[in-house]
């Protein structure tokens, strides 16, 4: 019983990270509409990145920037390896983000709509393995475009 | 944790993770998700990570943000759920 409390007293921020991942998991599996699956993408690294740094966390220590007044003793400093590890994985967060909504627009443009059952309905009204009348429009313009570029080049 | 400041910035984000992820309106939601990530990004600083707050403030904060406002922009604004 008093490891229970000392675990509640001294752990509460794990248990909030973990309350944080598990938001972010309900916004990619239950929400709908895709963007708001993006949303709860971020939120889910935000926590990933919380739970690293909160690993680096020591009682008493200050940033991990040498100070006259903490000395030399590595046990006065923050952990400083997660800190660099963290700082890699926002910018590729931030990376992701931008190929994702990328894909997002494109999407859009395709079936008119970033809503998962709409699109889902839309896929299946398709015949499986055929491409779309569009597609195939816009690969013959694609070929028409490049055959009198290579003759030029000939 | 440092004090009392860590779980206010605590429950600010989680409070402001849950209305990002309810508000029908996908610019709000935008705006509210680059809420969160200054609020973790304060969270970061209280922790001691001085330079992960600095760049989560700048790249999760602002460019996500814009990010998504310019694809909102080009989508639709309202979503269903």
């Amino acid at each position: 019983m008093d490891g229970f409390e000392v675990f509640f007293v001294e752990k509460w921020p794990y248990l909030a990270t973990v309350l944080m991942i598990l938001i972010g998991l309900y916004g990619m599996v239950l929400k709908r509409n895709l963007v708001k699956k993006l949303i709860g993408m971020n939120i889910f690294q935000g926590a990933i990145i919380l739970f690293f740094i909160i690993h680096g966390w020591k009682r008493g220590a200050t940033v991990p920037v040498y100070d006259e007044a903490f000395g030399d003793l590595p046990a006065n400093y923050v952990n400083p390896i997660p800190h660099g590890l963290m700082l890699t994985a926002i910018v590729v967060s931030v990376a992701t983000t931008g190929v994702a909504l990328a894909l997002l627009s494109l999407i859009y443009k395709r079936f008119g709509t970033l809503e998962e059952d709409e699109l889902l309905r839309e896929l299946r009204a398709e015949p499986a393995g055929a491409p779309s009348s569009g597609e195939m429009a816009s690969q013959r313009e694609d070929v028409e475009g490049a055959e009198p570029d290579d003759g030029g080049q000939r | 944790m440092s004090g009392h400041f860590s779980a206010v910035f605590f429950v600010l984000a989680l409070l402001a993770a849950i209305v990002a992820l309810k508000v029908k309106d996908l610019l709000a939601a935008a705006v509210v998700l680059s809420l969160f990530s200054f609020l973790v990004a304060l969270l970061y600083v209280s922790l001691g990570a001085v330079d992960v707050g600095f760049n989560e403030s700048v790249l999760g904060a602002g460019v996500t943000g814009i990010l998504f406002v310019i694809a909102i922009f080009n989508t639709r604004r309202r979503s269903r759920d």
